[in-house]
Parts: C-alpha cells; sequence; structure tokens
C-alpha cells in the first residue's frame, strides 16, 4: 500500500533548514551547534516514525513538484531506501555530538561552513536514499558532491587543495556520465521510476548499448563507493577533520556510492538482465579484487586514518560483491552490510579521532601502550575492529555470513575463498593495531596516566560501539533494519529461498 | 491594453530621447525616467506573456494602424513574450545595478551612458517583438550603435574593442539587409507571416539559399557564434563594467531568437537549405563548446574568462536550434533565458569586484578570501557557476538535460561527448575560481569604498542576488517554463 505523506520530504528538508541556520547563526557557536543537534534528533525522529509502516510493507510517497516537463520529483520510501535512510538520519546524532567536541577541542577553524556542509550532506544522503527515480537520485547525488568538496578542503592547506581537486575530478567527470547515461535509460524506457526488480530488459537495446548504459550509470556509484580502480580519491580525502572522515567517508559519500549501485543493478537493469548480459560478473571480479588489494594496501598503512580507509575501500565491495552475485541472500546481506559497517566503521573513525585530539598521535607505530591511557575507547575500537574481521555476535558478522550463504547459494566458491581471507586480512590489520595499543611496551611514557577523551566525543563511541553489539544479537533490534533488508532483496530478486536470520 | 505591444520597445526608447533633457535638468532624474521606462516595458510583457499564454492565440499589433503586409507588425507569441520578459527585467536591474558606478560623474556622461543603456534596451525589445523584417534590421542597428558606444565607454583597451565590434557588427548587418532584399526579391513583401506564406512554394530557389546563408553568417556574427566569436572576448572584457552585464548577458539572445524565427517560421525546415544550415550551425556550435571552454581555462583574467564561456554557451543554444526538434528548441529558448541571469549575474559580480577594489582587470588569483569581504556576492558567485556547471537543480542543468533528450531522439551521439566534455571544462574553470575564493590566501586588495555594513551598496549587492535566486527559481519551476510557455509558441513546422 502506498501512503501519501510530506513525511519524506520533511526528513529530507529538515537538515536543509538546519544548514541556512547555521550559516545564519555563525557568530553564536552554541545557537550554532543548538541547531545542528536539533536538526539530527528531529531528522532522526521523522525517519524512523515511518518505520512501523514500511516494515508491514508500506511505502510512503510524495511528490513535491514537477521536477522537468515528464518528469516529478519524488520522494519514496522502500524497503531499501528506509534502510539507508535510518543509518545517515540516525548515525547523524552520534557524529553531530562527536563533531561539536572534536571540532572546539581541535580549534578548527571555519566551523560554521563545517557544520552547515555538514547538514547538507545529510540531506542529501536521506535524498538519495528516499529518491524514487534516478533523476531525484542523480540531483542528491551531484548535491552530494558539492557540498563534500569545502569538507574535504576544509583545512585549507596545499594537500587539502589537492584532495579536494582530485575528489572532485573523480565525482564530478563519473557524475557526468552518470547524468548522460540516465538520459539513455530515460529515452529507452520512457521512464526513470526505480522499480524493483528493474524496468530495463537485456532486449531493450542491443546488447552493446546496454552494456555501455550500465557502465555509464554504473561509473558514478563505484567512484563514492571506492571500488578500486577508481577510489584514488578516497584516502586522499582523509586531509578532512575526523567527523567528516566518520560520517561522510564511512556513511554518506561511500554509502551512497554502494547504494547507487545497488539501485542500478537491482532496481533499474534487474537480476535477468544483468546475467543475461554478463555484467554480474564483471563486478564480481572487480569488487573481489578490491577487497583483496585494499586489505593488503591497509595492513601497510602506518597512518591510522588511511588504514581504516583502505579498509573502507575493502568493506564497501563488499556490498558490491554481495549485489552483484544478484542471490537472495547475499542482496540481503549486502543491504545489511550498508547499517552494519557504517555503526562499525563511525566507531572505528571516531576512537581514530579522539587519539588524535586527546595524544595527538596520527600513526599506529606511535600508539605504543596508549590502551593504558584511553581504556574506553580502545575497547571499543577492538569491538569494531572485531566485527569489521566478521566475529559472531557483533553486527559485521550477520551482514557477512548473508553474504556468505548468498555466495553458496549462487554457487561460487571462488567467491567464498576470497571472502575467508578477506576476513583473515581484515584481522591482520586492525587487531595489530589493538594489540599495540594494549599490549606493547609504552617506551616514550607518555600513556602512564589516565586520560580519556572529552566526554563529547566519548559518549558517541561508547554509543556506536555498545549498538554494534547489540545489532549483532537483534539484527533487527530499533529500526527493523534486518526486515528491510530481506524484503528489499525479496523484492529485487522475486522470492527469498531460506537461510538467514528470519 | 490594447497599445500594450508598442509600449514595451517605445517606451525605453522614448526614456532615451529624453534622458539627457532630463539629466540635464537633474542630474539623476534621467536614470530614473530610464528605470521607469523599463519597469513599464517588464510589467507590459509580463501582462502580454499571461494574456496569450492563457488565450492561446498569438497578438498582433499594427503600427499605426496600418494593416500588414503594409504596415509594420508587432507579434508577440509566447516564446518572444518570454524573451521580452527576461530582457526587460535583466536591463532594469542592471540599470539600477549601474548607478554607483556613475553616482559622482557629471550630468552629460550620466545622461549619455543612460541613454545608450535606453536604446540597446530597446534595440533587444524590438529586435524580439517585431514582425517585419525590414523593422528588426532598424532595431539591430539601435542596438549595435548604442552597444558600441557602451563598450567605448570602458577603460583600457575598449576602444579599439569596440572598434572591431563596429567594422565586425556593420558586417553583420549589411548580411542581413541583402539576405532580407534576397527574399524581397522574389516575394515583394518584408512582413514576416506574409514573407512565410510567400516562400512556401519557392523554397529551393538559389534566393533562399543566399539569404540562409548570410542569415547564418549575420546572426552568428552577432551572436558569437564560433569561429566569428573574434570580437566578443575584447568586447565583454573592457566594456564599460556598468553595462558589461548587459552586453554579455542579452546582446547574444535578440539575434539567436531572430534566427529561430528565421529557420523555423519564416523560411521553414522544409527549405533543405534549411537544413543544411541547421547541420552548419551545429557543428560549429559543438565546435564552439569546446573551444570556448578549452579557451575560458586559460585565461587568467575573470572577466576574459567569462567572455570565452560564453562563447561556449551560445554553443549550446547553436546545438538545440540545430536539433530542431520539439527538446531541441526547447533547450536552446530555456537556454536564452537561463544564461541571461547567469552571464549577467557573473558580469555583475566581476563589476561589483572592480567597484570595491578599483581594479582595472580582475584576475582570478585576486579573489582569494573574497567569501569573508563578500559573504553575499559569493554565495551568489557560486550558484552561478554550479548553474554554469549543470549541477542540479540550478537552471543550467535543465538545458543540459533537455539538449541530451534532443541529441537522443536525433541519434546524435556527438553532441551527448560534447555536453558532458563541456560540463567537465566548465566545471575546472569554474571550481578554479571557487578554489580561489575559498582556499587561497586573503589577496591584498584595499577597497576603496568606505566600510559599511553592506559589502557594496546595495542597489549593486540587490540585482546580483536575486539573479541568484533567479536561476534557482527558474531551475525548480523549469516544468511551467516548458510546459506552459515555451511548448505552446513552438514553430509549427520542425525538423523531423
Amino acid at each position: 500500500m502506498t501512503i501519501y505523506s510530506i513525511r519524506p520530504f520533511f526528513a529530507v528538508v529538515v537538515p536543509l533548514f538546519a544548514a541556512f541556520f547555521i550559516m545564519l547563526s555563525g557568530k553564536k557557536p552554541n545557537l550554532r551547534e543548538f541547531w545542528t543537534v536539533l536538526a539530527s534528533f528531529l531528522t532522526a525522529f521523522i525517519v524512523f516514525s515511518m518505520v512501523p509502516e514500511v516494515s508491514k510493507g508500506n511505502v510512503y510517497q510524495y511528490t513535491v513538484f514537477r521536477f522537468t516537463d515528464t518528469v516529478e520529483f519524488t520522494l519514496r520510501t522502500d524497503a531499501a531506501g528506509m534502510l539507508f535512510g535510518c543509518v545517515s538520519s540516525f548515525l547523524w546524532i552520534p557524529v553531530a555530538f562527536y563533531a561539536i567536541g572534536y571540532m572546539r577541542q581541535h580549534h578548527e577553524k571555519e566551523q560554521t561552513g563545517f557544520f552547515a556542509a555538514f547538514a547538507v550532506c545529510i540531506c542529501s544522503a536521506v535524498g538519495i536514499a528516499f529518491s524514487a527515480n534516478l533523476m531525484v537520485f542523480f540531483v542528491f547525488f551531484e548535491l552530494l558532491t558539492v557540498a563534500t568538496y569545502p569538507l574535504v578542503f576544509h583545512a585549507r592547506t596545499e594537500e587539502a587543495r589537492f584532495s579536494g581537486r582530485k575528489y572532485l575530478i573523480y565525482t564530478l567527470s563519473t557524475g557526468q556520465l552518470f547524468l548522460a547515461g540516465i538520459a539513455v535509460t530515460y529515452y529507452l524506457a520512457g521512464t526513470c521510476d526505480f522499480t524493483a526488480g528493474g524496468f530495463l530488459s537485456a532486449e531493450t537495446a542491443p546488447n552493446w548499448i546496454m552494456q555501455i548504459l550500465f557502465l555509464l550509470l554504473i561509473l558514478a556509484g563505484a567512484v563514492k563507493a571506492g571500488m578500486m580502480p577508481l577510489a584514488g580519491w578516497l584516502p586522499s580525502a582523509m586531509v578532512a577533520p575526523t567527523p567528516v572522515s566518520a560520517l561522510l567517508h564511512a556513511v554518506a559519500v561511500v554509502k551512497a556510492g554502494a547504494f547507487c549501485m545497488i539501485r542500478i543493478c537491482g532496481y533499474v537493469f534487474g537480476p535477468a538482465a544483468l546475467t543475461a548480459l554478463g555484467l554480474d560478473q564483471i563486478l564480481i571480479w572487480f569488487a573481489a579484487a578490491t577487497i583483496i588489494i585494499s586489505s593488503l594496501i591497509a595492513m601497510k598503512q602506518d597512518n591510522l586514518k588511511k588504514r581504516l580507509a583502505y579498509s573502507t575501500i575493502g568493506q564497501l565491495s563488499y556490498i558490491i560483491l554481495g549485489t552483484a552475485m544478484l542471490s537472495p541472500l547475499s542482496i540481503t546481506g549486502a543491504l545489511y552490510h550498508i547499517a552494519a559497517h557504517a555503526i562499525m566503521k563511525v566507531t572505528l573513525f571516531m576512537c581514530a579521532g579522539a587519539v588524535i585530539v586527546t595524544a595527538h598521535k596520527e600513526n599506529v607505530s606511535e600508539m605504543s601502550g596508549i590502551g593504558r591511557r584511553m581504556p574506553i575507547t580502545f575497547a571499543c575500537f577492538t569491538v569494531a575492529s572485531l566485527g569489521i574481521a566478521g566475529m559472531p555476535f557483533i553486527v559485521g558478522f550477520i551482514s557477512k555470513w548473508d553474504i556468505l550463504l548468498g555466495a553458496l547459494e549462487a554457487n561460487r566458491p571462488l567467491v567464498l575463498a576470497v571472502l575467508a581471507i578477506s576476513a583473515l586480512l581484515a584481522l591482520s590489520y586492525l587487531i595489530p593495531v589493538c594489540y599495540t595499543a594494549f599490549f606493547k611496551e609504552d617506551k616514550s611514557g607518555e600513556f602512564t596516566a589516565y586520560g580519556e577523551a572529552d566526554k563529547r566525543m566519548l559518549l558517541p563511541i561508547c554509543i556506536t560501539a555498545v549498538l554494534s553489539v547489540v545489532l549483532g544479537i537483534f539484527p533487527n533490534f530499533g529500526g527493523h533494519l534486518y526486515t528491510f533488508a530481506v524484503s528489499a532483496a525479496k523484492e529485487i530478486t522475486g522470492g527469498l529461498i531460506g537461510g538467514g536470520f528470519l | 491594453m490594447r497599445h500594450l505591444p508598442v509600449l514595451i520597445p517605445i517606451l525605453p526608447l522614448l526614456s532615451a530621447l529624453l534622458c539627457l533633457i532630463f539629466s540635464r535638468i537633474e542630474r539623476r532624474l534621467g536614470k530614473y525616467a530610464v528605470l521607469a521606462a523599463l519597469a513599464a516595458s517588464f510589467f507590459s510583457s509580463v501582462l502580454l506573456l499571461v494574456k496569450v499564454t492563457q488565450s492561446g492565440e498569438n497578438i498582433h499589433y499594427y503600427m499605426g494602424g496600418w494593416m500588414p503586409p503594409l504596415g509594420i507588425e508587432f507579434v508577440v507569441d509566447p516564446i518572444n513574450a518570454v524573451i521580452l520578459a527576461v530582457i526587460s527585467v535583466v536591463a532594469f536591474f542592471v540599470c539600477m545595478y549601474s548607478q554607483a558606478f556613475l553616482k559622482e560623474s557629471e550630468w552629460l556622461e550620466q545622461g549619455g551612458f543612460y541613454a545608450l543603456f535606453a536604446l540597446l534596451s530597446a534595440g533587444l525589445l524590438g529586435m524580439t517583438i517585431t514582425g517585419d523584417m525590414f523593422n528588426l534590421y532598424v532595431f539591430l542597428e539601435i542596438a549595435s550603435i548604442s552597444g558600441y558606444g557602451l563598450i567605448a565607454l570602458g577603460r583600457g583597451k575598449s576602444v579599439v574593442a569596440s572598434f572591431r565590434y563596429l567594422l565586425l557588427g556593420t558586417i553583420a548587418a549589411s548580411f542581413y539587409l541583402l539576405s532580407v532584399a534576397y527574399l524581397y526579391a522574389i516575394t515583394g513583401t518584408l512582413n514576416m507571416a506574409d514573407m512565410s506564406r510567400l516562400l512556401m512554394h519557392q523554397l529551393d530557389t538559389p534566393n533562399v539559399l543566399l539569404a540562409v546563408s548570410m542569415l547564418i553568417v549575420a546572426f552568428g556574427l552577432k551572436m558569437a557564434l564560433f569561429p566569428l566569436h573574434g570580437w566578443q572576448p575584447d568586447a565583454y572584457t573592457y566594456a564599460h563594467p556598468a553595462a558589461a552585464p548587459i552586453v554579455a548577458g542579452l546582446m547574444s539572445k535578440a539575434p539567436a531568437l531572430a534566427l529561430l524565427r528565421y529557420l523555423f517560421s519564416i523560411i521553414t525546415v522544409e527549405s533543405i537549405y534549411v537544413e543544411i544550415g541547421l547541420k552548419a550551425i551545429g557543428f560549429l556550435g559543438a565546435c564552439g563548446i569546446i573551444l570556448g571552454s578549452v579557451m575560458a581555462n586559460a585565461q587568467k583574467d575573470f572577466r576574459r574568462m567569462l567572455a570565452y564561456s560564453s562563447v561556449a554557451q551560445i554553443g549550446y543554444i547553436a546545438v538545440g536550434l540545430s536539433l530542431g526538434s520539439v527538446y531541441g528548441l526547447i533547450a536552446a529558448v530555456y537556454h536564452m533565458v537561463i544564461h541571461a541571469f547567469m552571464k549577467s549575474l557573473l558580469f555583475m559580480v566581476s563589476g561589483a569586484l572592480q567597484y570595491r577594489y578599483g581594479e582595472v582587470s580582475i584576475s582570478i588569483d585576486m579573489l582569494g578570501g573574497l567569501n569573508k569581504h563578500m559573504p553575499l556576492t559569493t554565495a551568489s558567485f557560486v550558484v552561478a557557476a554550479l548553474s554554469m556547471i549543470g549541477i542540479p537543480p540550478t537552471g543550467g542543468f535543465f538545458s543540459k538535460w533537455y539538449l541530451l533528450l534532443a541529441s537522443l531522439e536525433k541519434g546524435q551521439f556527438l553532441f551527448i561527448a560534447v555536453i558532458v566534455a563541456s560540463s567537465l571544462l566548465n566545471a575546472v574553470y569554474f571550481f578554479r575560481v571557487i578554489e580561489n575564493i575559498f582556499i587561497s590566501k586573503d589577496a591584498e586588495l584595499t577597497s576603496l569604498q568606505k566600510e559599511e555594513r553592506l559589502e557594496i551598496p546595495f542597489s549593486m549587492l540587490m540585482p546580483i542576488v536575486l539573479f541568484g535566486i533567479a536561476i534557482l527559481a527558474v531551475g525548480l519551476f523549469n516544468s511551467y517554463f516548458v510546459e506552459e510557455i515555451i511548448r505552446l509558441g513552438l514553430p509549427e513546422v520542425l525538423a523531423v
């Protein structure tokens, strides 16, 4: 059943208005931060108010106005969109508190612009989640690009300028190809509304045209999701302040890319067309290669944020891999991994940022024994690391298990091997950090006294860490996220065969 | 109400004549006369736009009651009504904006400037509304000559730039006159509707061939269509800063609309020559898009960069025309509207910099930290820049979207590649400016003006901010523009 309600629109507009008010109250930091906090709670409240109905299989829909002469600006909350919407709006709350603590403690400049751009990014992430057609999707996708750019060059150093350029080159060029692809899709199909199972078929046009079209559409998502060889911007973008890395480069931007690929594969082309065109194979191998290569690179990174960045690249390709295998369970896993990875990676990045602000350390090699000084931070770090590696009872296990089962279901033994190797690799680049922090001897003697991070930073870290355990045991805790993943996968593939957690 | 069409060009014309006399009495009076006339033109054109879209019938006005084909006829259809409204509203706000530059000048200088300004507006409005071929020539010359004057008023090499434009502009006007003569020779009429009817059976005569080729050269020169754009970068760069927004924003639009009128309504695409001509225009437009964007990238001077970007933007209009389908013409007309706002805004921003810092040439390197000194101007600039690149939901995105659809319909995949490439090139040179504004160290510029509460005088800031909002509004409400206005006014015969 479709419920016509303005709620999805409000969920998108609230952060946008927040950005406006933040710009206006630049001279009063407390008022400015009040807007951020208020908007984050309000957005999450609106989004979660739609959860009960959507979990029953209903859909909220709202058409704002006619966008072009034929395409309408419609927001729609199907299960997949709701999942991403819940994740990005909910995680804004802890990160907002964290960002306030981080930016103030770190005495960053240009905080007004920072918080405003941050709010616009959330607006676009929620918009991406709730877009009903490719056109609206593209609007928010480009808005996200433009709004992230000032966050990347925030430091205003030469390095930041270079990273900003790199980011723009990657995203804008593929964005324009995406636009061309949307135009072709619209021209071929006469519509660009997302339809579960896809509205293009392999017979819509000659094979080579369909293959080029897929390439045009998928590249933008692949860049944002950091699929190799298009991931170059992501490690460079780590010059941004840590809250940006936490929310944007672990949740909003990269997940928007992954979500874009899910939309293209599941809601534009559909499993049948992808298999007929042989495109799923290509995607699977690119994703698998990305997982292995990025994990190998991550092991060599001494800078903690860079190490996490490469880990993000690898984990994002899990989502792509799960989507590309096109089996019901693998898609369930891929969708749930959006939520799972977001929560774990936000925790990891927030820990890294807490270390930067409190102990002024960025490199892993300098962190020997830091666990004694910041035990809570590193306890949370350890929990999230184990989750990334796929330890049971932590949220990462659920999604990975589903992707694994999906690989069996799709009869792809090689993918199984990739998944197993990658879990080991993840252990080998994240657990040494915990080991260094807790068990290595503190030669410099810097970390003898207890000195935890500021409470505004510590509390969000604890919340997300606890949440990743809770969700690992009750995958539906709080927001029916697992149900959403299952029903979206059902819609896309047209039937669920069994297994999984429900 | 019956006389509304004639008021549109006549009032600015009248105000131009009265401007000097008024200025002699009171320095500022002439300016107010021009402002009032432009406002009246704007309201008349909006009223006509409403009337013509509601009734669905074109409005015909016969000068002095003389019936066509003998008398001069003014025709208002939905497309030229919207262009009239845009020309008058842009002229009005640019006029308002220009006040600050001239506030200390003598009566003669002020009166002269505003007389030229009003003449230029009257010429452009007249070119748009007229239904008579020779009358169009008259208005074309009015607009051109006043344009030469406004360009020559600038500093630096403006006189040379103006002279060069004068030479080429005169050639263009002569070509236009010749093509009218060739058409007159076989039909014996100067009225456009009449001409269209009489030409119907002589579409493949050599006269039409000559006329079409000359028309393309004439209006191509006036629009600065590649490769006839040689005069344009200098003229836009050195024009008087108070007049540059209208010169850059509007002077290319009226000829573009006239070209559309000739190729689709008067001679029509049923003629084989028009078909070939359209192909040529499309090719030249595509070359212009790429070349203009590349050249814009090579510029250090802010205004020169904008001037070259105009060459590219005119290319969009040309490509839209050449596709000749419903979406092609929608894209062309829509781009005329949105580009008028974007380009005049961008030139107003450069003028505002010149006003505040007194620099003759604004180099891109000088813009560091602008967001702190002029926040509202910077914000408007960013909106216009995003629109030039084509980021939704700004207006520039939609002309690209319609252009993409039109190219797909016609199977012109080359144009799609050109549009994508040009967006990226636009992104490079506009983000270079944005990067300089936000990242580079504060430029060491000293403000000439007293520190006030506003970054620049209200009369300058208001048009800039308003146009920034207009770019967003025209983008968001593009379906209204396209469905309710442009689509109604499309020529009957379109390229298949």
